[in-house]
C-alpha cells in the first residue's frame, strides 16, 4: 500500500516559498453553470411526477366525459351496468367494493394491532425484529397469488363460517344467495391477510414510539403489562392506528387481482345487500371487462369507473396522511 | 499562500432573525486567531462566513464585506466554490467520508475537482499532506483501509489533512477539538502550531485555555441576552485579551464570571 | 378487596397477553398455509429442468411437458423496461427532494408522490390505455405493461430514495462544500456513494413491487403461450399473466375423459393446477429473494 506512494525528498512541506503571492482567483470557473443545470435536471424530474398525475387524472376525466353524457342512467345511483345499452350505474360496484373492504378492515385491524403489540411490547428483543420481517413479507407476495391460493384453498375452508353465520340470515348482511365460494365474504378475507402487514408496520412504527418516560411512569404505579399498554402505548399509538387503517383500506379498496379472480359475478336480478353474494369492485370489473373497451363511448364508462375508485383511494390515503402528520406533529 | 482576512461591518440573518451585527476584525495572514465567547454569541457563525459555509443553511444572508488579501468574497462575480478551494475548513466533529478509504479521503477535493492529476501526483499531495497533518506515520501502512476506520483524534487530523490537501490560503476550524479526549486535543493543538507557518488559522474554541495556548490573536463575541444577536466586543493580542482586557465583559468572561 | 382487585387485574393482563399472543399467531397462520400450498404444489414443477428451459407453445392443458421460460423472459422483459425509467426518474426526483426542495414546487412535488403512491393498479393501467391506446390508437403490448408499472414504481424509488438520503448526515456534505467541490458533484460522488447500498434496497423492493403486478396485463397485453421476446409487438406472457391464464384453464379439465389403446374411457389428467403452482412458487421466489437481497443490502447500509 505504501510502497504506491512514491515520493523522493523525505522533507514534507515544502519551505516557505520566497516567490510573491500569486493572485487570487475567485471569480466563476463554470461550476455554478453545471450546479444550475443539474439543479434544473432534478427539478424537471420533479417536474415529471406532477405531470403525470395531472395527466392520470386529467385523462381519466378526458375521456370518461363523452361517456357520461351519453348515460341513459345516473352514474352514481343507478344500478344497471350496460355498456352496449349505454346504461352506466355504479351502485354495485360501490356496494362491493366498500363491504369487501369492511370486511376486511374489520378482520385485519385488530387482529394487526394485536400483531403490533406483540412485536413491540411482547416478544423478546432478539425475536421482534426477524418476526417483524416476516409479517413484512406478507406484502410482498404478489396478489395474484393471494387470488389463487383465497379462492382454491381458503375460500372451501370458508363455508363453515359462512354457514355459522348464515343461520343469522334474517340479518341483510347474511342473507343467504345461494353461493357456495367466491362471496363478498370469501374476498373480504383475502383481503384481511393482505393489507394486515400494511396497518401492522404503521402501528409498529408509532408504538416503538411511545415514549419511555410515559412507560416507566405507568410502570412505576405498579400498573400491570396490560394496563401499561392500555395507558400509554394505546393512546400514544391512537393517530398511527387509524392512519395505518386508512392506508389499508386505501389498498383495499383498489385491490384488483385476488378479487377479480375470487369474487363470482352475480346474475342480473334485485340487489341483495348479503356479503355471502358474489360480486364485483370498481377494479375486478374493469379487469375483467377489458374485452368490452371497443368503442370510446364503452371504454369511456371503464374509464369512469376507474375515476371513481382514483377519486375514492385518493381521498381515503389523502385522509390517512393528515391523520398521519397531525400525529406527528402532536 | 497565507492572506489576510478582513472583515467589514459584517451583519448575518437567519431569515428575519439577526445572528450577528456589526462585526469588523482583522486577521493577519500566517497567524493563528481565535474566536472565543458564549454559546450563542455568532462565533462559529462569522467563521462561517469566511468562505460563505453559512449560505448552506436555507435563508442565510449577510451584509456587510469580508475581505481576502483585499479581494471582496461576497462581490457579485464571485464563485462560492472557489472561495471554499481557496479557505478551508475543519468541523467540530472529524466526518471523514464513509465510502472512502484514508488515501481517498484526503485525494478526495483533488479528485472531486476538473483537473486531472496523475497518479504519482495524487501519491504526492497525499503524501504531503498526510505528513503536514502529523498522520502519516499511523497510516502509512493502511492507507487503503476506510477512513471511519480510525480513532477520533486521528480522523480529525485526516479531515485537516483533507483539508490542506487542496492547498488552501487559510483554514477555518469550527471547535476541531470539541469532541476529542486531551491527548488527541494536544496533537492537534501542535499541528495548529506547525501549520500556521503556511497558512492563515481562525479558530472558533469554547476552551479558553485552548485559545491562550494556540493562538496569537484572539476575538471575543458575546450577545447581550437570548434572541439578541450576537456582536464583537474587543479583539488583539492574546496576551493582551488574556492579561489586559479592555472591556468589561471580557474580563468577566474570561474570569469565569460569566455563564 | 385488595386481593380481588388483585386477582381481577392479573386475570385481565393474562388475558391481553393470551389474546395478542393469539392475535401474532394468527397472524402468522396465512403466510405459513399460502407459502406450503403454494410450495407443495408448485415443487414438482420447478424441479425439472425442462420447466427453465421451454415454453408452453403448443401445450394443450391435457398435454405434459413445457415450461415457464416465455412468462419468465416476459416478466423480466417488462420490468427491466419499467425500471430503467423508473429508477432514474425516482433518484433524481429523490434528490431534488431532499437537496434543493423548497418552496411551493417541492411541496407539490411531494404531494404528487403522495398522490402516485395511492394509485391503484388498475388505474395505472386504464390510464396507460388511455392514453396509448384510446387516444394514440396503438396496439396491445409489453411496453405499455412496462408504463403502467413505472406508475406504480416511481412513488416507491422516490420515497427510498429520500429517506437514504436523508440519512446521509449533512456533515459530510459540508464536509465536501468546503474542499471546494461543487454541490452536483458533492451530491454524486458523496451523497448518493454514501447511500448506495440504500438506494439499492429501494430499487430492489420495487421492482419486487411491480414483478407480481398482474392488473395492467389484464388489459394492457394479451397472453402469449410461446415465446415472444419483442416487448413492442405482440402478445407477450409473464409469469402473473401465466398463473391468470392456467386459471382460466383450471375449470376446462374437471371431468375430462379420453380414450385409451383399447377404447376405454379414462380420466384426463389436467396440467393446468400444476402449471398455475408451479408459476405462482416460481413468482414467489423471484419476488422473497429480491426482498432478501433488499434486506441484506439495506442492513449493510445501517453499519
Amino acid at each position: 500500500m505504501a510502497a504506491r506512494v512514491r515520493v523522493a525528498a523525505p522533507e514534507a512541506a515544502p519551505a516557505p516559498d520566497p516567490a510573491p503571492v500569486p493572485p487570487l482567483r475567485l471569480t466563476g470557473s463554470g461550476t455554478a453553470r453545471a450546479d444550475r443545470l443539474f439543479a434544473a435536471v432534478t427539478r424537471g424530474a420533479g417536474g415529471f411526477v406532477v405531470v403525470l398525475v395531472l395527466l392520470v387524472a386529467g385523462f381519466l376525466a378526458v375521456k370518461a366525459a363523452p361517456a357520461l353524457r351519453v348515460d341513459r342512467v345516473n352514474f352514481l345511483t343507478s344500478r344497471t351496468w350496460d355498456v352496449a345499452g349505454h346504461r352506466f350505474g355504479i351502485v354495485d360496484m360501490l356496494w362491493a367494493t366498500v363491504t369487501v373492504s369492511a370486511v376486511a378492515m374489520v378482520i385485519a385491524l385488530p387482529l394487526a394491532v394485536g400483531v403490533a403489540l406483540f412485536i413491540t411490547q411482547y416478544a423478546p428483543r432478539r425475536l421482534a425484529r426477524p418476526v417483524a420481517h416476516v409479517v413484512d413479507l406478507l406484502a410482498a407476495i404478489p396478489s395474484i397469488v393471494y387470488g389463487i391460493w383465497g379462492i382454491l384453498v381458503l375460500a372451501p375452508l370458508l363455508r363453515p363460517v359462512q354457514d355459522a353465520l348464515g343461520s343469522a340470515h334474517w340479518i341483510p348482511l347474511f342473507g343467504n344467495e345461494g353461493y357456495s365460494t367466491g362471496t363478498i365474504f370469501d374476498g373480504g378475507v383475502v383481503l384481511a391477510v393482505m393489507i394486515l402487514p400494511i396497518i401492522t408496520a404503521v402501528a409498529r412504527d408509532v408504538f416503538e414510539r411511545t415514549p419511555v418516560a410515559h412507560l416507566e411512569a405507568a410502570r412505576a404505579l405498579g400498573a400491570t403489562r396490560w394496563e401499561t399498554i392500555r395507558l400509554t402505548v394505546l393512546p400514544h399509538g391512537r393517530s398511527g392506528i387509524v392512519s395505518g387503517a386508512m392506508l389499508g383500506l386505501g389498498r383495499a379498496l383498489g385491490e384488483t387481482v385476488a378479487l377479480y379472480l375470487i369474487l363470482s359475478k352475480p346474475p342480473a336480478g334485485p340487489f341483495s345487500p348479503s356479503l355471502f353474494a358474489g360480486g364485483e369492485t370498481f377494479a375486478s370489473k374493469i379487469a375483467s371487462n377489458a374485452a368490452e373497451f371497443s368503442t370510446p363511448t364503452q371504454t369511456g364508462a371503464y374509464l369512469a369507473a376507474g375515476l371513481v375508485l382514483f377519486a375514492l383511494t385518493f381521498v381515503v390515503n389523502a385522509v390517512a396522511r393528515w391523520i398521519a402528520r397531525r400525529g406527528d406533529a402532536a | 499562500m497565507a492572506r489576510r482576512i478582513e472583515i467589514k461591518d459584517l451583519d448575518i440573518h437567519y431569515g428575519r432573525f439577526c445572528a450577528v451585527r456589526g462585526v469588523t476584525l482583522s486577521v493577519p495572514a500566517r497567524s493563528v486567531t481565535a474566536f472565543i465567547g458564549p454559546s450563542g454569541c455568532g462565533k462559529s457563525s462569522v467563521l462561517r462566513t469566511l468562505n460563505r459555509m453559512h449560505e448552506v443553511v436555507p435563508g442565510a444572508r449577510v451584509e456587510g464585506n469580508v475581505l481576502l488579501d483585499g479581494e471582496d468574497i461576497y462581490a457579485r462575480d464571485i464563485d462560492p466554490v472557489a472561495v471554499r478551494r481557496t479557505v478551508g475548513m475543519v468541523f467540530q466533529r472529524p466526518n471523514p467520508f464513509p465510502t472512502m478509504s484514508i488515501y481517498d479521503n484526503v485525494a478526495a477535493g483533488l479528485k472531486l475537482d476538473k483537473r486531472r492529476l496523475k497518479r504519482s501526483e495524487l501519491d504526492d499531495v497525499v503524501l504531503r499532506s498526510l505528513r503536514a497533518a502529523n498522520l502519516w506515520d499511523e497510516v502509512r501502512d493502511r492507507l487503503h483501509k476506510p477512513g471511519a476506520s480510525l480513532s477520533g483524534g486521528q480522523q480529525q487530523r485526516l479531515c485537516i489533512a483533507r483539508a490542506i490537501a487542496v492547498e488552501p490560503d487559510v483554514l477555518l476550524m469550527d471547535e476541531p477539538c470539541s469532541a476529542l479526549d486531551p491527548i488527541s486535543t494536544l496533537a492537534i493543538e501542535d499541528l495548529i502550531g506547525s501549520l500556521k507557518e503556511r497558512y492563515t488559522i481562525v479558530i472558533v474554541t469554547h476552551n479558553m485555555q485552548q485559545a491562550a495556548r494556540v493562538s496569537d490573536r484572539t476575538a471575543f463575541f458575546t450577545l447581550a441576552g437570548v434572541g439578541q444577536p450576537g456582536e464583537l466586543v474587543e479583539d488583539g493580542d492574546t496576551q493582551q485579551i488574556f492579561g489586559n482586557p479592555r472591556d468589561r465583559r471580557t474580563e468577566d468572561y474570561i474570569s469565569g464570571r460569566f455563564g | 378487596m385488595n386481593a380481588t382487585l388483585g386477582a381481577r387485574r392479573r386475570a385481565a393482563d393474562r388475558t391481553a397477553t393470551v389474546l395478542i399472543t393469539g392475535c401474532f399467531l394468527l397472524g402468522l397462520v396465512p403466510l405459513v398455509w399460502l407459502l406450503y400450498t403454494v410450495a407443495s404444489k408448485g415443487w414438482h414443477m420447478v424441479v425439472t429442468s425442462e420447466w427453465w428451459l421451454q415454453s408452453q407453445r403448443g401445450v394443450g392443458f391435457r398435454d405434459p411437458g413445457g415450461g415457464a421460460l416465455h412468462a419468465i423472459v416476459g416478466t423480466a422483459e417488462q420490468v427491466a423496461l419499467c425500471a430503467a425509467i423508473s429508477v432514474p426518474v425516482g433518484l433524481l426526483v429523490g434528490v431534488y427532494l431532499v437537496e434543493y426542495g423548497r418552496g411551493t414546487f417541492a411541496r407539490v412535488t411531494s404531494f404528487a408522490v403522495d398522490v402516485l403512491t395511492g394509485i391503484p393498479s388498475i388505474v395505472a393501467a386504464l390510464f396507460v390505455y388511455a392514453v396509448a391506446i384510446t387516444t394514440l390508437g396503438g396496439q396491445r403490448a409489453g411496453w405499455l405493461v412496462s408504463l403502467a408499472l413505472v406508475v406504480l414504481m416511481l412513488p416507491v424509488i422516490v420515497r427510498s430514495t429520500e429517506e437514504m438520503l436523508r440519512l446521509v448526515p449533512d456533515e459530510l456534505r459540508e464536509a465536501s462544500y468546503a474542499l471546494g467541490v461543487p454541490k452536483w458533484k458533492t451530491v454524486v460522488k458523496v451523497v448518493v456513494p454514501t447511500a448506495f447500498s440504500g438506494l439499492v434496497t429501494g430499487v430492489l423492493l420495487g421492482v419486487a413491487r411491480v414483478a407480481g403486478e398482474t392488473a395492467p396485463l389484464l388489459i394492457l397485453v394479451g397472453y402469449a403461450s410461446g415465446m415472444n421476446t419483442d416487448l413492442f409487438a405482440g402478445f407477450q406472457a409473464s409469469l402473473p399473466g401465466m398463473i391468470n391464464d392456467q386459471f382460466v384453464n383450471l375449470g376446462s379439465g374437471g371431468q375430462a375423459y379420453g380414450l385409451d389403446a383399447n377404447g376405454n374411457r379414462v380420466p384426463i389428467h389436467n396440467f393446468a393446477p400444476d402449471r398455475l403452482w408451479g408459476a405462482a412458487l416460481t413468482l414467489i421466489v423471484i419476488v422473497l429473494v429480491l426482498n432478501l437481497v433488499a434486506r441484506l443490502a439495506g442492513r449493510r447500509a445501517r453499519t
